[in-house]
């Protein structure tokens, strides 16, 4: 008899290739993703050694940071840098033989919504890519995480990663969620409670009754932020909702090969008794429609609060929040839903998936949105794209006066033409409010998909549930 | 990668807690495809305006930190993106070593493959080693890896923890991968292993 063990446990024992005495393992990667920022010094490296891709029909690659997200951008791409950076893609897929999805194929968009999308991530498997949200794959029950491009090149060269294992965090959502709040109202409430650094360290399980009433793409939101939590992985144990999802995408098993899937899979979740080195419990009725008002994902607070003053922090957040207020613009005590905005943008692979879409539209149908604002929705792949103009999501958005937009990382991360102007106010579904993150000077708030939705009507922060005529 | 054994050096001064990687390289600068030349970037915008002239105040800026080879951190230092380009930019600038309370986990990791020493000390030894360092140009910390040690200018000693396997490449300067090939028959073996017990993998 075994000791009980927890879901990343076993997930963990099951590709240990080598173990050292010092307990650094060699862990065996099942699924490499590529994206273009951070693969060319990689293959590069291949080129400099003489080395080859070990397992080429692991690997899939797709251009997604550089991309703009308008029209014509498969004929050509005016940034030189990155249509450099593309062009690199292209070749080292084609060089190196591995799987592709080029700007002009519809499959194309956001990696960590292509992987699932395609069923190249699958319950039980380790997933890496050079990209610290590969976090979301962990939805599955995937151990997934981010790593450098001296990693990058490491698995690309032998598949395989050296690694100390981490220790295991429990993160428990009791209880429902109220109407109005969402996986991204959860993964953030989170980080607001445990900080940026709470998770260093660990690999995070999130379990309890909300997350099992998620669907797939709410839970890929809550595990795409374990990172903002500081945990280089989150981890979801996967169920019937996991297997239906899977069920019958392109790389995903057939046949006897599934029922022999399906028999392992079920075999992946904690034992009970299994040890958690860190347990956070919240009640899933005491979370609130949240959003971020300072400069690191942890300023979080529930949409009917006010800004806070630095003295409300202690040590080093004193100086932080300080340096947060004056970048943000903003004046302690200051209402949050007085904080106007001048952008919307809907979309990353925190919230660019069909359901964020409808969370969206289901606010904004029949509406339009406020004189002045320029808002943007840009799906998380070609194929959420397709889908959201055959439910007639798309023509919502562009009655309402959003933007179309071609799948991309868009302006998360602002590395395409779709940027903010220095003290541009927006209100985003991404990931990052850091400095500059959307562009030099810009200014974030992290929200939901349908707070987005609201704030794109009424010009300021708002609370969506005054929108869906539930009392606050 | 190159060696990394003892460094005295120059310690500037970065109290801030929670500097993310896009603080330390903006986005912007993740379209080289190479890995050289980004320590003109480093810290971009804190380090420049706008039109790009240098931001006096900016620690890095200050004639007595110009030439750092050493940053005191605030806590969590490195959060954010996984991108490399963090470490490439702060060892061409001449960054070797970076001491806070804390690291994000994937930042600490990719130190330690371009030759970059991040040690983790209790608080109140950084708030030492950051008094330290606001002393300037002529207080010079000594970062000693083979006995695991920090010493401030004035002589006070605080023994680091570092795992022994990256301690041994740091020191020798290896390359991970080469190793790894070593065990190319025990990846050989997995793989077989899991063609019968995982087909669909």
């Amino acid at each position: 008899m075994t000791a009980p063990r927890t879901l990343y446990d076993k997930i963990w024992d099951d590709h240990v290739v080598h173990q050292a005495e010092d307990g650094t393992c060699l862990l065996y990667i099942d699924r490499h993703l590529v994206h273009e920022v951070t693969s060319p010094q990689a293959f590069e490296g291949l080129r400099m050694t003489g080395r080859k891709v070990r397992a080429p029909e692991k690997t899939i690659a797709v251009p997604d940071h550089n991309v703009p997200t308008t029209a014509g951008r498969d004929k050509h791409i005016d940034n030189e840098e990155s249509r450099i950076q593309v062009e690199a893609l292209d070749k080292n897929a084609k060089d190196f033989g591995i799987n592709y999805y080029p700007v002009s194929d519809i499959r194309q968009g956001i990696v960590h919504i292509v992987g699932p999308e395609q069923g190249w991530t699958l319950p039980g498997m380790t997933v890496v890519c050079g990209d610290s949200h590969t976090a979301t794959h962990g939805a599955f029950g995937a151990l997934a995480h981010g790593i450098g491009t001296s990693e990058v090149e490491h698995v690309l060269a032998t598949q395989t990663l050296i690694q100390k294992k981490s220790k295991n965090m429990k993160v428990e959502i009791t209880g429902s969620l109220r109407p109005g709040v969402t996986a991204k109202d959860i993964t953030l409430s989170v980080i607001g409670a445990t900080g940026t650094a709470g998770g260093t360290g660990y690999v995070i399980e999130y379990c309890g009754q909300a997350i099992r009433e998620l669907s797939m793409e709410g839970r890929m939101t809550v595990c795409n932020m374990a990172i903002e939590g500081g945990a280089r992985a989150g981890l979801i144990a996967p169920d019937e909702k996991t297997f239906a999802y899977v069920q019958g995408r392109p790389h995903a098993p057939k046949g006897a090969k599934w029922e022999a899937a399906l028999a392992y899979w079920k075999t992946l979740f904690t034992d009970e008794g299994a040890h958690f080195d860190k347990v956070v419990t919240i009640k899933g009725e005491d979370i609130a429609p949240v959003v971020t008002w300072g400069t690191s994902p942890e300023d979080v607070l529930p949409i009917t609060g006010v800004v806070p003053a630095p003295e409300d922090f202690t040590g080093g957040k004193v100086e932080a929040a300080k340096r947060s207020l004056e970048y943000m613009g903003l004046t302690p005590g200051m209402k949050l839903t007085d904080i106007k905005i001048d952008t919307v943008f809907i979309g990353s692979c925190t919230n660019g998936r069909i359901e964020d879409l409808r969370a969206a539209a289901a606010i904004l149908k029949g509406k339009k949105i406020k004189d002045g604002m320029r808002a943007m929705v840009v799906p998380g792949s070609g194929l959420v794209r397709a889908q959201a103009e055959e439910e007639g999501l798309a023509q919502i958005f562009i009655d309402a006066g959003f933007e179309w937009r071609l799948a991309g990382c868009s302006m998360c991360l602002a590395m395409n033409p779709d940027q903010l102007s220095p003290g541009e106010r927006c209100a985003a579904t991404s990931n990052r409010n850091f400095e500059g993150r959307q562009g030099r000077g810009g200014r974030t708030h992290l929200l939901s998909p349908a707070m987005a939705a609201a704030a794109a009507i009424t010009g300021h922060l708002t609370d969506v549930r005054e929108m869906m005529g539930e009392t606050v | 990668m190159d060696k990394f054994t003892t460094l005295t050096g120059i310690a500037a001064p970065m109290p801030l807690v929670n500097i993310d990687t896009d603080m330390i390289i903006p986005k912007q600068f993740l379209k080289t495809i190479q890995r050289s030349g980004l320590g003109k970037n480093l810290f971009d915008e804190m380090r420049y305006t706008q039109d790009g002239q240098e931001i006096p105040d900016f620690v890095l800026n200050q004639p007595a930190y110009r030439k750092a080879e050493i940053i005191v951190a605030g806590d969590n230092f490195g959060c954010g993106s996984s991108r490399e380009h963090a470490p490439w930019a702060l060892l061409d600038f001449g960054i070797r070593c970076v001491i806070s309370t804390s690291f994000a986990d994937i930042f600490f990791n990719n130190c330690f493959k371009n030759g970059i020493l991040p040690i983790v000390l209790p608080q109140e030894q950084v708030d030492i080693l950051m008094a330290d360092a606001k002393k300037g140009a002529n207080a010079r910390v000594t970062v000693d890896l083979p006995s695991q040690t920090v010493t401030t200018s004035d002589g006070q000693t605080f023994s680091f923890e570092v795992d022994p396997h990256r301690k041994h490449c740091l020191l020798n300067g290896l390359d991970d991968i080469g190793l790894t090939l070593e065990k190319a028959a025990a990846i050989d073996s997995f793989e077989a292993k899991n063609a019968t017990l995982r087909p669909w993998a």
